[in-house]
């Protein structure tokens, strides 16, 4: 319990709620995940992957049920403290890479620190330049967002989501939209984080052979996780 | 990216970089709209200036008057009136009454800026065989010049009023064939009459006045016009030109004088003053409106474009604070920048049409005032409009739910 960094107790959400139209998509939700650990998340499109993890990255808030991160409640949370919690909690990567195009590559690792600490400085153009080598794009780094492949992309949301060194990363099929062997490369980038510093990983993804690479597999089938 | 600057400045000026085409297109509209705006409110209010100022220093801007006289009906018992018709008395030339002591009253309101005693008579101007008659106005030349600027008139001699000269209209000097150094019989109805030295000729730009105006030293006048020591009119000048009105209705209900403001005596005028005061600020309003919502047409275009942008700003951790002054930041910089361009357009337009504008006398239509007062005005109006018109596509973006804005 003490090692938790996020635990989901009985978490339920619907839609529509008190409508005729309302719909059920997570029915009692109960997953933990400790420090450290590298998840894997799967599940048939629908099946509510995508609404957990938004659930779980405070975009999103559950019907009804306990979303405990790093052993705070989130229920009673104000959205300034769950914005908050957000940025220096959790990590995200999109499958669609999602990088903001009016910025470089090392400006868009650089944005989540900006907007923490609201002025640049010498040290978080340091630290965005440390993630870009991390991830091997030091030489893209002034490249704009829309001027870089799709992996390199990917790796840029991945320095990005490390940025605030977050407890949590939570990545949405980040290879679902790459070929092989950058979808390979993208994923091992992130288990050598995972290895290295120690950042909890909960990976949606639909590829079983990078899926058997987690720590742990969890899927989810029509809003409950059966495994 | 510059250090000093905030995060929510950088990523406004990035995202108006980024929308280049978009950006220029607005800019350049509230660079109309602003140019518009400081071209009209320049160009009239030099029109307005310009006309003001050829009324009011031609004339006060209040004149006291003796109250008219009235006939009174007999009153044969309380609440009884006589039936009989009462007819109006006609008006002779009296001297206001305890003239100085009310001078000296005018003198200490504090609005008041110059007061000068005068006393007004019709005469005669004979000149050889020729005679017309005129308007003699016996003045205090140091304090009526500070009211009515006779001298800025002058067109030929001085504006010199000794007890021996006279200073008439061109008009006049033309019809009796007279010029500056000669000699004119001023004579009243009652056969007084003295021999006068034109000194100066004067052009008020209306053929009327320059027809009937001759002005003669007080005391000359007064010995004329039989009316030793007394006076017709006590003139004077206001700080607030616009609160003459008030003012004199203040003085009628105060003193035994009638009070005839420059609002008053020219009604048609100050209404067509009003009514062009009126259609610019309209025009201005307007013109302001139409800016202010195509900055916000522009901006709530933004804010669907960047929805991706605006999820994934929330998700790393920025606040719905954060992004409301993004969006609000690029209004207020786009309403600046475009009234630094509309302002310069605006001075360029106003300067051309000052060149090319004249009246019939080949004079300035306008005179040409740039106002730093005026730019920085619009300037900041400008930017306040696109704060202001910022204000509901901002909250649209800080209310953007990230998960809707990242699945777009």
């Amino acid at each position: 319990m003490a090692d938790e960094i996020l635990r989901l107790e009985n978490v339920c959400k619907a839609y529509n709620v008190g409508l005729p139209t309302e719909t059920e998509v997570l029915h009692d939700i109960d997953l933990s995940l400790n420090h450290g650990e590298f998840l894997a998340l799967m599940g048939p499109s629908g099946s509510g992957k995508s609404t957990l993890l938004n659930i779980v990255g405070l975009l999103d808030r559950p019907t009804s049920g306990r979303l405990i991160i790093k052993g705070q409640d989130t229920a009673a949370l104000g959205d300034a403290d769950v914005t908050h919690l957000r940025g220096h909690t959790i990590g995200f990567v999109f499958q669609y890479h999602l990088l903001i195009s009016a910025f470089t590559a090392k400006e868009n690792v650089m944005m989540p620190m900006l907007a923490d600490r609201g002025f640049p400085s010498a040290e978080i153009e340091a630290r965005a330049g440390r993630l870009l080598a991390q991830v091997g794009l030091q030489k893209f780094a002034d490249n704009l967002a829309n001027n870089m492949s799709g992996g390199q992309q990917q790796r840029v949301a991945v320095a990005r989501a490390l940025a605030m060194s977050p407890d949590l990363v939570l990545a949405d099929e980040p290879t679902g939209n790459l070929d092989t062997k950058s979808a390979d490369s993208v994923f091992e980038l992130m288990r050598e984080v995972n290895r290295d510093s120690g950042n909890s990983f909960l990976l949606v993804t639909h590829n079983l052979d990078l899926a058997r690479r987690c720590d742990r597999i969890i899927e989810v089938v029509d809003g409950r996780i059966r495994s | 990216m510059n250090r000093w600057l905030p995060f929510e400045w950088i990523t406004a000026v990035r995202f108006l970089r980024e929308g280049r085409l978009q950006t220029l297109f607005i800019v350049v509209g509230i660079a109309i709209g602003v140019a518009v705006i400081v071209f009209m409110s320049a160009m009239l209010a030099g029109l307005e200036a310009n006309f003001i100022k050829r009324v009011l220093t031609s004339q006060p801007q209040i004149q006291l008057l003796a109250p008219d006289q009235v006939a009174r009906p007999l009153r044969q018992a309380r609440g009884e009136v006589e039936d009989a018709i009462v007819q109006r008395p006609s008006q002779r030339v009296i001297s206001i009454d305890q003239w100085p002591k009310i001078r000296d009253q005018m003198l200490a309101i504090p609005e008041v800026t110059a007061v000068s005693p005068t006393i007004v008579g019709s005469v005669l101007a004979i000149r050889g065989d020729a005679s017309r008659a005129v308007t003699l106005s016996g003045i205090e030349p140091e304090s009526y010049f500070k009211i009515v600027k006779v001298p800025d008139y002058v067109v030929a001699g001085e504006p010199r009023l000794s007890s021996e000269d006279v200073i008439i209209g061109i008009e006049l000097a033309n019809n009796l064939g007279a010029t500056v150094g000669d000699k004119l019989n001023i004579q009243v109805a009652s056969g007084a009459n003295r021999v006068l030295t034109i000194t100066g000729l004067v052009d008020f730009g209306n053929k009327g006045a320059n027809q009937r105006t001759a002005y003669a030293a007080l005391r000359t006048a007064q010995s004329l016009l039989g009316m030793i020591g007394g006076v017709t009119t006590i003139d004077m000048t206001v700080q607030d030109i616009y609160a003459a009105e008030t003012i004199a209705q203040r003085i009628q209900a105060a003193n035994a004088v009638e009070a005839d403001s420059w609002i008053k005596t020219n009604a048609q005028f100050f209404t067509a003053v009003r009514a062009q005061e009126t259609s610019n600020t309209l025009i201005r309003v307007f013109v302001a409106l139409s800016v202010a919502f195509g900055i916000a047409a522009v901006l709530i275009v933004s804010v669907i474009q960047r929805s991706k942008d605006i999820g994934i700003l929330r998700a790393m951790g920025t606040s719905q604070g954060q992004v409301l002054r993004v969006f609000l930041l690029q209004g207020g910089l786009l309403g600046f920048v475009g009234s630094l361009f509309g302002a310069a357009l605006g001075a360029t337009a106003l300067i051309y049409w000052h060149a090319v504008a004249r009246q019939a006398d080949g004079s300035e239509l306008f005179p040409l005032v740039l106002e730093r007062r005026l730019f920085i005005l619009t300037a900041l109006l400008a930017t306040a409009t696109g704060l202001l018109a910022a204000t509901a596509p901002a909250v649209r973006a800080a209310k953007l739910d990230p998960v809707v804005a990242i699945r777009g």
